[in-house]
């Protein structure tokens, strides 16, 4: 069965040329150029009303695109209808046949196309998604879980050469998704399908995805693995959503070796030239909270890290770690996760503090953009 | 309409309910008080009548001497053979005029739930209702004009050999419409057309338009997508659209009274004659239990084809 899968798979690559798509004056996505190659999982990453959905829709033929191109697998599918594209989707919310039970539903498909050895197929593909003593069971019988596996089954069959999912986790509960999302992974690697996957949880797209687009308003902000997403965001927008950063002003002061120094509020830091692609003169300076090592202000800090004077304003604990709010001596509010290994009891709210880390994990972006976008605040 | 969705009566209130025991039995007593009036309402108003007539319809006599219950069961017997035909054009006639009814009903339907903008759907649902402002007399006194002899409908249906298909089939006869079992049928069928746009409305509305989105995904064309998953779906409407049409219409008297000639009349002109003019209450009384046996019968062989109970 799964062999069967991974023939039909051969050059499932979807090349996405200069697709946009417009609602009167209202321009849901910008012309964009996306490839996914074949046999990836690839994750379309947003807030709502990005485009992510409409970009999925695109290729999946439910909506037409006002411009550019899809192709799949070699074949130019731009003008064929739905039910003519070597795709099939997973619906948000699953959109899963009433009247149908669990069996006709996964047989949908086959049956369109005249298949033979409906039985067989249908049986295989259920006991794939473990769900074979529920053949004959209606679709509202099930839990939202088994329903959506159904879903999975239902367009899985049809051997697509990329299999298109729609938020497909959204309505489930928390413990279930993150099942799910490995039971996803696990159906994906065993089937050798592409995968494009629509979702506006970034750690689901990081827990899946091979490839991560990060989208908003309509353009794709940045493209890479979840590891290079995060650890080098491109814009603070990426930053934000992905994770949370801290993000200094500073000014670029000049350059030593692979690094360039820059100035905040007068204190000296660093980041490596290759993890600042902008040329401004002001940019911001980015750190993760978790790559700041937190001391008492009188603790030794090794003179090549970067290191920044403040003051302990909040501290909460929350298990694995400690997570605290600084106020630099700029006056700027930088969070800090550390692990609870050697607990220093002097660092208490108001305690005088030094921040110190790696300049390696520092980013640099240009400071010309909106420094709260993506954090949910700015969206408002 | 399934038995595992319908909770049972007794889980009205939950398990886990913190109100003290004392007060449950007041609370289901609530529930039959509530009902009390509707009940009150099907017993002076069903069950009596029933009874009565049930009791009618076995007496003999006559308005002079007064009737006796005698238990004539030959009543029945009697007026089935009397009417048969009024029997036979009733359910013909409604028959065809609900198969036309749910030909430009569905259609209509479809488009008011899947194709029109919110303001156009509101507009086109008053547009449906709108007769209902009117009589039902002076609506169907209405289509008397309409398919007037020598009108230009009746014109038009002529020039187009219509009437000539039609009296094929021995619908009409020469070139009139009017005073012919087409008549009577265009009186039905535009009468209980809003009987059976609506409750089809109300099912197609309910269609979530991402199952269609699914089909096509799935390799359905745009029929196979209404043939395999709308059209299913959307039975539980048609079988009650259908109900709603046939019930009334076979039982209807008006338009054959007032679109049809003589030979034209169906089971509630028979009724009506023999309870106004002729004055025999018991023949009266008879058709109309036969009347609503033979509906129920074929109400009931309809459901249990039509197999709705499978549906959601």
């Amino acid at each position: 069965m799964t062999d069967q899968l991974r023939d039909s798979a051969a050059g499932g690559d979807v090349r996405l040329t200069g697709i946009g798509k417009t609602y009167g004056a209202f321009t849901a996505v910008h012309p964009l150029d996306l490839t996914v190659p074949q046999g990836s999982f690839f994750a379309l990453l947003g807030a709502s009303g990005c485009g992510k959905t409409t970009t999925l829709r695109m290729i999946a033929g439910l909506e037409e695109p006002t411009s550019g191109t899809v192709v799949i697998g070699g074949q130019d599918v731009t003008a064929l209808p739905p039910y003519r594209r070597p795709v099939n989707t997973v619906f948000q919310s699953y959109a899963l046949f009433p009247h149908l039970d669990i069996f006709e539903n996964v047989a949908f498909g086959l049956r369109r196309r005249g298949r033979k050895d409906v039985k067989k197929q249908v049986e295989d593909m259920l006991e794939l998604v473990e769900l074979g003593q529920f053949a004959r069971r209606k679709p509202h019988q099930l839990s939202g879980g088994q329903q959506q596996r159904v879903a999975v089954a239902r367009a899985l069959i049809n051997h697509p050469q990329v299999l298109l999912l729609d938020e497909p986790l959204g309505a489930l509960d928390l413990k279930l998704r993150r099942q799910m999302q490995l039971e996803l992974k696990r159906i994906q690697t065993e089937v050798g399908i592409t995968f494009v996957h629509v979702t506006h949880d970034q750690e689901e797209a990081m827990t899946m995805a091979d490839t991560i687009a990060v989208m908003n308003g309509g353009r794709v902000e940045q493209l890479g693995a979840p590891a290079d997403l995060y650890e080098n965001p491109a814009s603070t927008f990426v930053a934000n959503f992905l994770g949370q950063s801290n993000l200094i002003t500073a000014q670029v002061t000049g350059a030593e070796g692979t690094d360039l120094l820059l100035s905040a509020g007068g204190v000296r830091l660093a980041v490596p030239k290759a993890r600042c692609a902008t040329g401004a003169k002001e940019i911001y300076l980015g750190v993760r909270p978790e790559k700041i090592t937190i001391a008492h202000a009188s603790a030794e800090v090794a003179g090549n890290r970067n290191r920044l004077g403040g003051t302990v304003v909040d501290s909460s604990f929350i298990g694995v770690s400690t997570q605290y709010v600084v106020r630099t001596d700029a006056g700027q509010e930088v969070a800090v996760f550390e692990q609870n290994m050697e607990r220093d009891a002097r660092i208490v709210p108001g305690a005088p503090v030094v921040l110190h880390w790696n300049p390696a994990h520092s980013f640099g972006m240009d400071a010309a953009q909106a420094i709260d976008a993506g954090t949910g605040e700015a969206a408002a | 309409m399934t038995s595992t969705t319908a909770p049972a009566p007794a889980r009205a209130i939950p398990p886990d309910d913190a109100a003290p025991p004392a007060r449950r039995p007041r609370r289901k007593l609530t529930a039959y008080w509530l009902l009390l009036p509707g009940i009150a309402w099907l017993v002076v108003f069903f069950a009596v009548p029933m009874v009565y007539q049930g009791s009618t319809s076995l007496q003999t006599g006559s308005l002079e001497q007064g009737f006796k219950l005698t238990w004539h069961f030959a009543t029945y017997w009697d007026a089935l053979g009397e009417y048969k035909w009024h029997f036979v054009r009733s359910f013909s006639y409604a028959a065809i005029a609900t198969v036309l009814c749910l030909a430009i009903g569905y259609p209509l339907a479809y488009t008011i739930a899947f194709k029109a903008s919110k303001r156009w759907r509101n507009v086109i649902l008053i547009l449906v209702i709108a007769p209902f402002f009117t009589s039902f007399l002076i609506r169907t006194l209405a289509w008397k004009t309409i398919l007037s002899d020598g009108g230009p409908v009746v014109g038009a249906l002529n020039a187009l050999h219509v009437l000539d298909l039609t009296g094929a089939v021995g619908l009409t006869s020469g070139d009139r419409v009017l005073a012919t079992p087409l008549a009577v049928v265009c009186g039905l069928t535009y009468n209980f057309l809003p009987f059976m746009i609506l409750p089809l409305y109300t099912s197609l509305e309910r269609i979530d338009p991402r199952l269609h989105e699914a089909a096509g995904d799935l390799y359905a064309r745009p029929f196979t997508t209404f043939r395999k998953v709308t059209f299913p779906i959307s039975l539980p409407g048609v079988v009650a659209g259908t109900l709603l049409t046939f019930i009334p219409a076979s039982g209807d008297y008006i338009n054959a009274q007032l679109l049809g000639s003589p030979s034209e009349q169906m089971v509630g002109n028979g009724i009506q004659k023999q309870f106004l003019n002729v004055l025999d209450y018991p023949t009266a009384a008879a058709l109309s239990f036969i009347l609503m046996a033979l509906i129920l019968g074929m109400v009931t062989v309809y459901m249990r084809k039509a197999g709705t109970e499978e549906l959601v």
